[in-house]
C-alpha cells in the first residue's frame, strides 16, 4: 500500500495546473465560438487583445453543422459573444433561428461578392472562402499512361472506374459541398448522376481524412484511388520536398464555393467587443494569415497570397452555387434522399 | 441500528446525487426537448419516429454488430485473461499494459491504422475487408478486448484454486475442471465484462462511420447525425429512448445469470506454462498479434513521409504550439494526465461505494435498480449527454458549462460502470459471515467496507483504478463537449490535428497517438509493478 502512496504523491502535486486556470477567465474576456478547424496566429490575436484590453477565449464546437446547432440550442443563454465559421450551407438555419444580433463589418469592395442575401446580410460578415473541387493525382496518371478526367461527366465514364473517393455528404462539410455541386449541375437529375457514380465504383468515406489520407494515391496512405474530393488549396501541399511543381491538380470545373461568416451572438455579454472582433477579422493582419492558418482564401480578395498559393492554388472562375435559403429549406430532404440511394 | 441505516443511506446518497446531476438531469433535459413541440408535450410524434422502418433496420444492425463484437471479445479475451493473469512468464506485465492500449486510442486514429492494413494495397488488402461490416466488428473488438482481459483477469486472479485442485484430485481431466468448476465460477465476471463491452460497442459511432464508410448506421450514428446535422431533436429523442430500452433489457438479462458462490479465498500463485497449456497459449499469442498489428501500422505511418521515406519530423513537431492548436501535444498529454487523475479518484470513490452497496446481501430489488442505474452512462449517447450539458448546466447553482471540473466529472461517469463491474463481482464473492462478524463486533457499514471488503478487493481495486485512468485518457465523446480551450486533452488535440487538410498535421496526429499509446502502456506497467 505504501508504494501506491509513493506513486500518487508526485502525480497529485502535478495535478494543480489543469484546474487552476479558472481565475483568469473571470473579467474582461470576449468569447468566440468557432468550428473545430479554427486556427490563427497568436500574434494577430494578441494585437487585438492589446488594442481592446479584452482577452479572446475561443470555444471550438464541432464542425459547421454542430456549431450552428449548438448555437440554436443554447440561444436563451449563449455560449459566447461572437461566432466564426458559420458557412453558406448553414447560414440560413442560424439566421432563421434568431441566434445572431444585427451587426456587419463594412465590407471592402473586393469582398462585396461574398455578402449573403436576405436577412443574413444584416447579421453575417463574410471572412473567407474556399473551393471544394476534385483533385487528381497527375503522377499516377502519367505512370499509368492515362489521361486524368476533367469534368463531372468524365467521372461516370468506364475509363475512371474505381478511381474516385469522396467524403460523405452527411458527415463531412466538403462532402455536403459536393452533393450541392451535383444538385447545382444536374438539377432534379442529381440522383441519376449519383447512381452512375456508384455504379462506376465510387467509394464514400466518412470524412476528409479517410478519403484523402487513406484512399487517395497521393495522400500518404496506401490508397489506390487517383481522384479525390478535396479543396483547390490542397494542391500546393503535394509539392515534394526539393521539388517545384505539385503532383496533383484541381479540376476547376467541378467546384462548389464555401463562404465562411462571422457574426455577433444575440444576448452576448460583451456585444461591443464582439462587434469589434468581427470587424477585426477583415483587417489585413487577420486576412493575410487565413491561407496558412486555415487553408482558406481571404474574402478581401486584394489580400496578398503566399507565393505557392498564388502560383498553384487557383480558384474556380465559375464555381457552382445554390442560394442559402434553398439549401436551408431542402438540406434534410436532399440528405435523406442521398442516404436512401447511397447507403443500405 | 438507525445510525447504521442512515450511514448506509449516506453512502448511497452521494453517488446517486452525482448521477442525478451530471447524467440524468442533462439527458432528460435534452431528450425532453424532443418531446416538447412548441411548448406542448407531444409523445406521439416521438413514437412515430420509432415506427419508421429505418429505425428498425438501424436497431437491428446495432444489436447484431455489437453482439458479434462482444462474442469476439469474449472468445479472444478470456483465454488471454487466463494467460496474462494466471501464468507467470517474462514480459507478461508489459503485455498486460500493451493490451490496454487500443482502448485509449482515438477512433479516427484507429481508422487510419486499419486503413493502412485493409486498403487494397495494404498489408491485409488481400482479405478485401475494407468498408465491410466485418471490418466494423473487428475494429469494435480491437477497441474492447482489453475490457474482457482486464475485468475477467482480475476476477480470475482471485479465484479460489482449491476447488479446481479438488476436482483434479478426484480424477477430472483439465477440460472437465474448466467446464464444471472454473467457468461456472467465472461466469459473473464474464457476464459483467460482456455487458460493458456490448454497451461500448452499441454506443460507438466513430468506428461505424470510419470503418463502414457511411454504408452502415447504428443507433448512435443516427443520433449523432440527427442532432449535429439535421437538428431533428424528436428523432434523436426517440432513439435515445430506444437506447434506454435496449439497455434495460440487457441488464435484466445479465441479472438472470448466476450469482457468485461465497468462497474462502486462497489465491493461486501464477504458475509457469506447461505443455498442456500450448493450445490456449497459441490462441493468446494470436490475439496479441492481432492487437499489435494495427498499432504497428500506426507507428510505421507516423514515421513515414509522403514520398515514401522515413522521418522523425512528426515527433519533433509534438513539442511545438502550432496555430491550429491551443497547446502542444506534450501539454495536451500533461493536461490529460492531470484530468485523468482527478477522474480516476472520483470514479473510484463513487464506484467503490456503489459496488459496496449493490453487493450487500438482502438489499432486494432496489439493489439491482441501483446496479443498473450506474450502467446508464455507458448505454446512452455521448452526443445526447454532451448537448444535455450545454442546455441544462447553464444557470446557478449549476452554472458549470465553463467549469474545469466538468471534464473529469464527465469522464468519471463513463469510468464508473467499469469500476463497479470490476469490483462488485469480487465483493459479491466475499463471505458475508465475515461482514456479519465485523458488524456484530460493532463496526459500522463504512468500517466493514474498509476492513473486510477492501482487504480482499484491493487488488481488483487497483486494476479498476488503472482502467478508470485509461478510460479518462482516451475519452473523447463527452469530453469534446465540455473541454476548455485553455486545457485541451490529448485526444481532443489529436482529433483537431487529424481533421486539418494538411499531410504534416496528420503525421503529427499519428505521432501524438503513438505517444498517447506509450504513455498508457507505461502507466499500466507502473500499476502492474505496484501489484505484488
Amino acid at each position: 500500500m505504501r508504494r501506491i502512496l509513493l506513486l500518487l504523491v508526485p502525480l497529485a502535486a502535478l495535478s494543480g495546473c489543469a484546474f487552476s486556470g479558472g481565475g483568469e477567465d473571470a473579467p474582461k474576456t470576449v468569447t468566440l465560438v468557432t468550428h473545430d478547424s479554427w486556427a490563427m496566429d497568436k500574434g494577430v490575436i494578441a494585437a487585438f487583445e492589446k488594442k481592446t484590453g479584452y482577452r479572446v477565449r475561443t470555444v471550438a464546437s464541432g464542425d459547421a453543422g454542430a456549431l450552428v446547432n449548438k448555437l440554436v440550442l443554447t440561444k436563451s443563454d449563449p455560449i459566447g459573444d461572437a461566432v466564426y465559421g458559420i458557412d453558406n450551407t448553414f447560414a440560413s438555419r442560424a439566421v432563421d433561428a434568431g441566434v445572431l444580433a444585427d451587426h456587419t463589418a463594412s465590407l471592402p469592395t473586393s469582398a462585396e461578392a461574398f455578402r449573403p442575401s436576405g436577412e443574413a446580410a444584416q447579421q453575417l460578415t463574410p471572412i473567407d472562402y474556399g473551393d471544394v473541387c476534385m483533385n487528381v493525382d497527375n503522377a499516377w496518371y502519367t505512370a499509368h499512361h492515362q489521361t486524368p478526367p476533367a469534368t463531372l461527366d468524365d467521372l461516370t465514364k468506364p475509363a475512371y472506374k474505381d478511381q474516385l473517393v469522396v467524403p460523405g455528404p452527411p458527415t463531412s462539410s466538403p462532402g455536403l459541398a459536393f452533393l450541392l455541386t451535383t444538385i447545382a449541375a444536374k438539377g432534379d437529375a442529381w440522383p441519376t448522376y449519383w447512381k452512375a457514380l456508384l455504379a462506376n465504383g465510387l467509394k464514400v468515406d466518412s470524412g476528409w481524412t479517410e478519403a484523402y489520407e487513406t484512399d487517395f494515391t497521393a495522400g500518404g496512405g496506401k490508397g489506390d484511388r487517383p481522384i479525390v474530393l478535396s479543396y483547390a488549396s490542397s494542391i500546393p501541399d503535394t509539392i515534394a520536398k526539393g521539388g517545384t511543381t505539385p503532383t496533383t491538380s484541381a479540376l476547376l470545373d467541378t467546384c462548389f464555393r464555401q463562404v465562411e461568416y462571422a457574426g455577433v451572438l444575440k444576448g452576448a455579454e460583451h456585444p461591443k467587443i464582439a462587434a469589434e472582433l468581427v470587424d477585426f477579422m477583415l483587417t489585413n493582419a487577420f486576412q493575410k494569415q487565413l491561407p496558412s492558418q486555415m487553408y482558406v482564401y481571404p474574402a478581401v480578395t486584394t489580400t496578398a497570397l503566399p507565393t505557392e498559393w498564388a502560383r498553384w492554388a487557383k480558384v474556380a472562375t465559375k464555381p457552382y452555387a445554390i442560394p442559402a435559403e434553398e439549401i436551408a429549406q431542402e438540406r434534410t430532404t436532399w440528405l435523406r434522399q442521398w442516404r436512401d440511394l447511397a447507403t443500405q | 441500528m438507525t445510525w447504521r441505516r442512515s450511514s448506509t443511506a449516506l453512502l448511497a446518497a452521494v453517488p446517486v446525487a452525482v448521477l442525478a446531476v451530471f447524467f440524468v438531469y442533462p439527458v432528460v433535459g435534452m431528450v425532453g426537448r424532443g418531446f416538447v413541440v412548441d411548448g406542448r408535450f407531444a409523445p406521439d410524434d416521438v413514437l412515430a419516429v420509432l415506427a419508421r422502418p429505418r429505425t428498425l433496420r438501424v436497431l437491428w444492425f446495432t444489436v447484431w454488430s455489437a453482439g458479434l463484437a462482444t462474442l469476439v471479445c469474449v472468445l479472444a479475451g478470456v483465454p488471454l485473461a487466463w494467460a496474462l493473469h494466471r501464468l507467470s512468464f517474462p514480459g507478461r506485465r508489459l503485455l498486460r499494459g500493451l493490451v490496454l492500449v487500443p482502448f485509449v486510442l482515438p477512433t479516427v486514429v484507429v481508422g487510419v491504422a486499419f486503413g493502412q492494413l485493409l486498403a487494397p494495397a495494404g498489408w491485409l488488402g488481400f482479405l478485401h475487408l475494407q468498408g465491410t461490416a466485418v471490418a466494423i466488428v473487428l475494429a469494435l473488438a480491437f477497441f474492447n478486448v482489453s475490457v474482457v482481459v482486464r475485468t475477467v483477469g482480475s476476477f480470475w486472479e482471485d479465484l479460489d484454486v482449491r476447488r479446481e485442485e479438488a476436482a483434479a484430485a478426484l480424477g477430472a481431466t483439465p477440460w472437465q475442471v474448466l467446464r464444471t468448476v472454473t467457468l461456472p465460477t467465472l461466469l459473473p465476471g464474464v457476464v459483467g465484462a460482456a455487458t460493458v463491452v456490448f454497451l461500448f460497442c452499441s454506443t460507438s459511432f466513430g468506428v461505424v462511420l470510419t470503418m463502414g464508410g457511411l454504408r452502415y448506421a447504428n443507433v448512435e450514428t443516427e443520433i449523432y447525425l440527427l442532432t449535429t446535422q439535421e437538428l431533428d431533436l424528436r428523432g434523436a429523442a426517440a432513439l435515445s429512448v430506444l437506447q434506454l430500452l435496449v439497455l434495460t433489457a440487457l441488464l435484466a438479462l445479465a441479472h438472470l445469470t448466476g450469482r457468485a458462490v461465497p468462497v474462502d479465498r486462497v489465491r493461486a500463485r501464477p504458475r509457469r506454462p506447461r505443455r498442456g497449456d500450448l493450445l490456449a497459449l497459441g490462441w493468446s499469442a494470436l490475439v496479441v498479434a492481432a492487437l499489435l498489428l494495427p498499432m504497428l501500422a500506426l507507428v510505421v505511418r507516423s514515421l513515414a513521409t509522403a514520398g515514401g521515406g522515413w522521418t522523425l519530423e512528426h515527433y519533433r513537431a509534438l513539442g511545438h504550439v502550432s496555430a491550429a492548436l491551443p497547446a502542444s501535444a506534450l501539454t495536451g498529454l500533461s493536461n490529460s494526465a492531470q484530468i485523468a487523475l482527478v477522474a480516476t479518484a472520483l470514479s473510484m470513490l463513487l464506484g467503490v461505494a456503489v459496488a459496496g452497496l449493490v453487493t450487500r446481501p438482502g438489499g432486494g430489488r432496489w439493489r439491482s435498480v441501483l446496479d443498473g442505474a450506474f450502467m446508464l452512462p455507458l448505454g446512452v449517447s455521448a452526443v445526447t449527454l454532451g448537448f444535455g450539458f450545454l442546455v441544462t448546466l447553464d444557470h446557478p447553482p449549476l452554472d458549470l458549462r465553463a467549469s474545469p471540473w466538468l471534464v473529469p466529472i464527465a469522464q468519471a461517469m463513463v469510468a464508473l460502470p467499469l469500476v463497479v463491474r470490476t469490483v462488485a463481482p469480487v465483493l459479491r464473492a466475499v463471505d458475508d459471515r465475515q461482514r456479519q462478524a465485523a458488524a456484530s463486533l460493532g463496526a459500522g457499514p463504512l468500517r466493514v467496507l474498509l476492513t473486510v471488503d477492501l482487504a480482499v478487493a484491493w487488488r481488483p481495486l487497483l486494476a479498476a483504478a488503472g482502467f478508470a485512468f485509461a478510460v479518462s485518457l482516451g475519452e473523447f465523446g463527452a469530453t469534446s463537449f465540455v473541454v476548455r480551450e485553455t486545457t485541451p486533452t490529448l485526444p481532443v488535440l489529436i482529433y483537431r490535428l487529424i481533421s486539418r487538410p494538411d499531410a504534416g498535421d496528420v503525421g503529427t496526429a499519428l505521432a501524438a497517438s503513438v505517444v498517447l499509446a506509450v504513455a498508457t502502456a507505461l502507466v499500466m506497467l507502473c500499476v502492474e509493478r505496484v501489484r505484488p
